[in-house]
């Protein structure tokens, strides 16, 4: 009786199994059919609750869009290199590192070599002679001098 | 690693092994791109801090305050600037968070869960002023690598935990500890798990004084996640970044700690003055300890414009690293004469001082006002950039707002 019962389990077990198997498979044939006929059926162009996703895709024309002279995506200026930089450069850290300094071609290489030998960056091959050149010629070293003027000041009534 | 958190996102996931889905999503993510379901666009919202916070790098998160957000006497949350070196942790177990001593000069290795320490030991509260040895980056000319801090590094929150002290007591240290060095959960950028972020420290005479705290509270509450929760140092005084944040384990070493950025050029400045943009040698550069006399004019906002024949009120805070402040002066003539403001005693040592001012102007015109402090030793803040240092450490420049009067 028990060995029957036993026996019963099992095959039900195993029957069912089967059957969530086969649902699997013909989800998966209609999916992967899906892709195949249009491979942007999964890109959540929908209003998905994952629809933020749509930035990330390349067909996306607006990924690398440059609007008065900068990378939107980047904040980085429009120059020969650029695209290199943005690649090589915004990995591990984000481009507003790279806009807030100022460097000459000297302190430019000193840096990439110290993020080589401490940072884990690649070895650039030709690339490195692209992206000095962008950085040296895009973001140069400014004269500041011992003390700058106050700039920018945002005048307003005081009331007290 | 993206890749496989996007998959656990999507409703997909459990096919995504099947299909291979993660990787024709994985081909179409761009390489440096955090998916912005994951990171959450608004760094304000994410930290709890101030649309007038200045944020300066995204990866690592690093945001500064403005002069006239910090005019608090104890900085909120909300001004508090962010530092970081590597990723914040993700995933905080509080209830198995541990934090272990080790190290050449511990008696025996030893570890404490975060509620051994929380009973073990009295709980103190101190405010600390915790400023990033960077601050004031931006003006040193040759500029200097790294985030390029103007003011806003600096803050002075009201911080609750342990003495470091009492708990490398019951530790049990050897006679030869030389320093102590903090590692920590945060990931560094290449997500390398075999790199460290940071791992600095201080020497022992510092670890051993009554207010560093390894703390859990900031301003009475949980410490704020990108603030160090659950577990940070705070070595008030020393540059911030000696207050490790997300501390797990502690080494007491028998040499001055090695960790990452303690050695090579970081966090220090050439031994002996060198002219700007000279080169120095790493072995010719020494660790910052103490940070400088500084002071910073909180009120008004730079840019008031006010009626002749009324006066100004100026206030803000002065701090000295180990030491007190014992004079805060301002100008309105570019130095040529100075005026005492009154200056308050600090709530305990190692806090900062609030100065304040009423200030006449003898005609209309354009005024600078510029705040000077004194330490308790009679240095005080140069008006111009101090001494050139390859790294742009230690800007203690006298602080200016621009004044109006008609």
């Amino acid at each position: 009786m028990n060995k029957q019962d036993n026996f019963r389990k099992q095959v039900k077990s195993i029957y069912s199994v089967l059957v969530v198997s086969f649902v699997m498979v013909v989800l998966i044939g209609i999916l992967g059919i899906t892709y195949m006929l249009d491979p942007s059926a999964f890109s959540f162009k929908g209003d998905t609750p994952n629809s933020e996703v749509i930035g990330t895709s390349t067909e996306d024309e607006d990924w690398d869009k440059i609007e008065n002279g900068i990378h939107l995506r980047t904040g980085l200026k429009e120059g020969e290199g650029l695209m290199t930089v943005v690649n090589n450069c915004t990995n591990c850290h984000s481009a507003q590192l790279v806009i807030q300094n100022r460097m000459n071609e000297e302190r430019w290489t000193e840096t990439i070599r110290w993020m080589q030998k401490t940072q884990n960056l690649w070895d650039l091959g030709a690339n490195e002679k692209v992206i000095i050149n962008y950085l040296v010629t895009n973001y140069p070293p400014k004269s500041k001098g011992r003390r700058e003027a106050l700039t920018d000041v945002q005048w307003y009534p005081l009331n007290e | 690693m993206k890749r496989r958190n996007f998959v656990k996102k999507t409703s997909l996931g459990s096919l995504a092994g099947i299909l291979g889905l993660d990787i024709v999503y994985g081909a179409k993510i761009p390489e440096n791109y955090t998916l912005l379901g994951l990171q959450d666009p608004d760094p304000f919202q994410m930290f709890n801090k101030d649309k007038e916070m200045v944020v300066l790098n995204s990866k690592p998160w690093n945001m500064e305050a403005v002069a006239h957000l910090l005019d608090d006497r104890v900085t909120p949350n909300k001004y508090m600037f962010i530092r970081n070196n590597g990723l914040v942790p993700e995933n905080i177990n509080v209830q198995e968070w541990t934090i272990t001593f080790d190290g050449e000069s511990v008696m025996e290795a030893k570890t404490f869960t975060l509620e051994e320490l929380k009973t073990k030991f009295p709980h103190h509260t101190y405010q600390l002023t915790v400023e990033c040895g960077g601050n004031g980056r931006s003006e040193f000319d040759p500029p200097a690598k790294g985030n390029q801090w103007t003011i806003g590094a600096v803050g002075c929150a009201n911080w609750t935990g342990v003495r470091l002290k009492d708990v490398l007591k019951e530790v049990g240290i050897k006679d030869n500890a030389v320093y102590i060095g903090y590692h920590a959960a945060d990931q560094h950028l290449s997500r390398d798990p075999s790199k460290e972020p940071i791992s600095r420290g201080v020497p022992i005479a510092k670890a051993m004084m009554d207010e560093t705290l390894l703390a859990f509270k900031m301003n009475g509450e949980d410490i704020p996640l990108v603030h160090g929760y659950p577990l940070r140092l705070v070595c008030g005084g020393w540059p911030a970044s000696t207050s490790g944040k997300w501390v797990n384990r502690i080494s007491v070493r028998n040499i001055v700690h090695d960790g990452e950025k303690m050695t090579g050029t970081s966090y220090k400045v050439p031994c002996n003055p060198v002219a700007p943009g000279e080169k120095v040698k790493d072995e010719d550069m020494c660790i910052i300890e103490s940070m400088p006399v500084k002071s910073l004019i909180t009120y008004p906002k730079s840019g008031a414009m006010i009626p002749m024949g009324k006066k100004l009120n100026i206030r803000g805070h002065a701090w000295a690293g180990e030491l007190e402040v014992s004079k805060v002066s301002y100008s309105i003539d570019f130095g040529a004469t100075w005026s005492e403001c009154s200056l308050e005693k600090p709530a305990n040592r190692l806090a900062w001082q609030h100065f304040k001012a009423s200030i006449s102007f003898p005609k209309s015109g354009y005024y600078e006002v510029w705040a000077r402090a004194t330490d308790s030793r009679g240095v005080s803040q140069p008006m111009l950039l101090p001494g050139w240092n390859p790294k742009g450490y230690l800007n203690n420049a006298c602080h200016r707002i621009a004044v109006k009067v008609s």
